[in-house]
């Protein structure tokens, strides 16, 4: 094995591709979430109008390729007299899908909580806002928790498709060097071992937050 | 209007309600004076639930009035909606503890974020009510890891905490073995003892005989007789509450409190 | 805009032919996907201890590594390494199977361990031996289970596989790519894309709810059993 392309050639390349990943994952992944609340949380409990823009809206972006929304909002905008960089259309895409995915989980996590925890609240004199901060919302997020996390882990993977409309993360520096050197075996294991340890780590810290906020007997039946 | 030492704490005035079409309740009226323990019974479907929800607007009545203390209560005022609500406990048939909070935190939250207690303080009193319904021991347990009785007993102590003036109970008992009953009775009979205005709706035929300080028979939305259990539950006398409280006792066998 | 939708016109036999090459790739991913994930499953739960690891091995790595890279990885790397020369389409089909096969796997445990201990009890209280009971009482019950878990995957599998044109793969992505990049009618031919895949997730979710009703069993409820 020739040690020095490993070490001058593909680790550099790699590490400069996952800070760009990293760039792509956080902004899209917080953003995405905060979103999906909102989306989520009107689709639960909004005016009924807004819960069917809000259904159509999960609705149109769960059912179509990412790439497909992708390319609309990179080759497709342009059609409108609309330009995105790459790296925009990339945030703009994966932030829109994976709010839709988020809202579903939100949506199904305040739904399942009992009316009788409303009630309850109502009659110690809870405000609306109160109850839903302090008795609907922690019981909706631990419901909806697993579901979010594994949308994350989604999310860290699908990042990968950046590189279809030309914005060079890890998996476009992997494929360039690849290419260039004809090595595409060791290259992209590399790059799956580089995605492994995100996810790994991002699951890691999913699991300890969801230990954390684990309470005996919560969430069954 | 001044409050004498036993002048009417709440009173309720024509409450009417429609629900799915249906009149539910149709014009009923009645007052609970201070120190009271007065008990609604009737055949299942007859407004009772309908009624002690109406009571605290968790189910705003289509029509009447309500004062606490001789003051009207007008629900559109958000601010003094929550605030009545806030002195008046209520007790739900299926406890609706909070599922994500142990016993002692579902008894303080309503202290600390509706009454804005420091939390050092909230702990303590709510450990003090936990202890006066005799569960002290299980303040760090989360209400999947109690039983039905003594989920009940949270709840009572939650509501006990807010130091309601008045006490709305709904079939306290009807969704616990048997063998549990006695040990919910037994808390509200001490706070009957000690001078708790209370409403309850009940089939607990034992419990209204020896506790009540009057019954109020209510069918199809409508209180028809009412008056104390040692007139309404004589033998012999061939009042409604009498047939219905034999047929419930031919069902039923009660636990001694 | 009547020109891009002449384009259209024009082209949506095209395209429509490559919704049967997708639709093709995904029957094919998905049949294989559930052998893979039915033996991981089995394996996890009644394997001997180190087969039960390497498969979560298997899962760890399949459920961690972008569906792209593994694309690359196999169809440029590891399949010519090991010698075999496949077409671009039949990598499609073994790279998303293999991947959905991870996820499946934790659909079908999950129903396998969701399942009353007395099944197999009663099974091998009857003589039967561990692999005839859970052929014959575990799986069946386990799939039947299965199927809602095995729709969503199937609409998942399905938006992935609009990956296989980075191959060359000739179905709708890569059509319509091809299209696009000769009559700059992007924005009309990916919308038309989109309710292509739009129209293909909606069939087979339908088509496995049939199924979930013919194959229900009277009175069998799973939740209350
Ligand atoms: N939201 C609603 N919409 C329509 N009808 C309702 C609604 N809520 C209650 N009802 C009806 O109102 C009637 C009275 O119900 P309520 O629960 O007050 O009776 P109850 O006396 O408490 O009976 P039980 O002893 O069974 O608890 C019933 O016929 C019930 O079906
Ligand atoms: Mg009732």
């Amino acid at each position: 094995m020739d040690w020095s392309f490993y070490a001058q050639e593909l680790v550099p390349a790699l590490n400069q591709g996952l800070v760009k990943t990293i760039l792509l994952i956080i902004p899209s992944a917080s953003i995405g979430l905060l979103m999906g609340i909102v989306v989520g949380t009107l689709r639960a409990y909004g005016h009924p109008l807004l819960r069917k823009l809000g259904d159509g809206y999960a609705g149109l972006f769960r059912g179509t390729p990412l790439v497909v929304q992708l390319f609309v909002l990179y080759f497709g905008l342009p059609n409108l007299g609309i330009y995105l960089e790459p790296y925009t259309a990339a945030v703009v895409g994966f932030i829109l899908c994976t709010s839709a995915y988020q809202s579903e989980y939100i949506r199904g996590g305040l739904l399942s909580i009992r009316r009788g925890q409303l009630l309850a609240t109502q009659a110690l004199g809870f405000s609306r806002i109160q109850s839903m901060l302090w008795i609907i919302l922690p019981q909706a997020v631990r419901r909806a928790l697993p579901g979010c996390s594994n949308e994350i882990v989604y999310l860290i993977k699908y990042s990968s498709l950046a590189y279809i409309i030309t914005f060079i993360e890890l998996t476009g520096e992997g494929k360039i060097l690849a290419t260039k050197y004809f090595r595409f075996t060791e290259v992209f294991l590399a790059i799956g071992l580089y995605y492994l340890i995100m996810v790994t780590v991002a699951d890691f810290g999913l699991k300890k937050l969801e230990k954390r906020l684990y309470i005996p007997g919560f969430g069954k039946g | 209007m001044t409050i004498t030492e036993n002048g009417p704490v709440l009173r309720a005035e024509n409450i009417s309600k429609v629900l799915g079409g249906k009149q539910i309740l149709k014009g009923v009226s009645f007052t609970l004076k201070k120190g009271e323990l007065k008990v609604l019974i009737g055949p299942s479907g007859g407004g009772k639930s309908t009624l002690l929800q109406c009571i605290n607007f968790l189910i705003p009545p289509d029509e009447g009035q309500i004062y606490l203390d001789g003051e009207e209560i007008h629900i559109h005022r958000k601010r003094d909606l929550y605030a009545y609500r806030q002195k008046v406990g209520m007790i739900f048939q299926d406890f609706n503890l909070f599922d994500h909070l142990n016993a002692l935190e579902n008894v303080s939250i309503a202290l600390r974020k509706v009454k804005k207690i420091a939390r050092k303080e909230a702990l303590e009193r709510a450990m003090i009510e936990l202890e006066r319904v005799g569960i002290g021991d299980k303040a760090n347990l989360y209400p999947a890891q109690l039983s039905g009785g003594q989920k009940q007993r949270v709840s009572i102590a939650r509501a006990l905490a807010m130091d309601p003036e008045v006490m709305l109970l709904d079939e306290p008992t009807s969704a616990l073995d048997p063998e549990l009953i006695g040990e919910v009775l037994a808390v509200i009979r001490n706070l009957a003892q000690d001078g708790m205005t209370m409403i309850m709706a009940t089939h607990q035929i034992g419990f209204i005989r020896t506790l009540a300080d009057n019954i109020l028979f209510m069918q199809e939305g409508e209180i028809i007789e009412q008056g104390p259990p040692s007139e309404l539950l004589m033998a012999g006398n061939a009042t409604r509450v009498q047939q219905f409280c034999a047929k419930m006792n031919e069902l039923y066998e009660e636990p001694e409190i | 805009m009547p020109e891009a939708f002449l384009v259209i016109k024009e082209s949506f036999p095209y395209l429509l032919e490559g919704a049967g090459v997708t639709a093709a790739a995904v029957v094919g991913a998905m049949f294989f996907g559930l052998i893979i994930g039915v033996v991981l499953a089995v394996l996890q739960v009644y394997g001997p201890r180190p087969l039960g690891r390497l498969a979560g091995l298997y899962i760890w790595f399949f459920r961690g590594v972008p569906v792209l890279v593994l694309l690359f990885l196999f169809y440029f790397g590891l399949f010519s390494l090991i010698g075999v020369n496949l077409s671009a389409f039949t990598s499609v089909i073994l790279v998303l199977g293999m991947t959905t096969g991870a996820y499946q796997s934790q659909i079908y445990r999950g129903a396998i361990e969701s399942l009353p201990y007395g099944q197999l009890k009663a099974a091998r209280a009857l003589g039967m031996s561990d692999w005839t009971a859970i052929k014959n009482i575990i799986l069946p019950q386990a799939l039947r289970l299965s199927i809602p878990g095995f729709s969503n995957e199937y609409s998942i599998i399905l938006k992935d596989s609009a990956l296989a044109f980075v191959l060359g793969t000739s179905e709708i992505m890569a059509r319509t790519h091809f299209v696009a990049s000769r009559t700059y009618q992007h924005l009309p031919l990916y919308v038309t894309a989109g309710i292509l895949y739009f129209i293909l997730t909606w069939l087979g979710v339908k088509a496995l709810r049939k199924l979930e009703d013919r194959v229900r069993i009277p009175g069998y409820s799973h939740h209350q059993g």
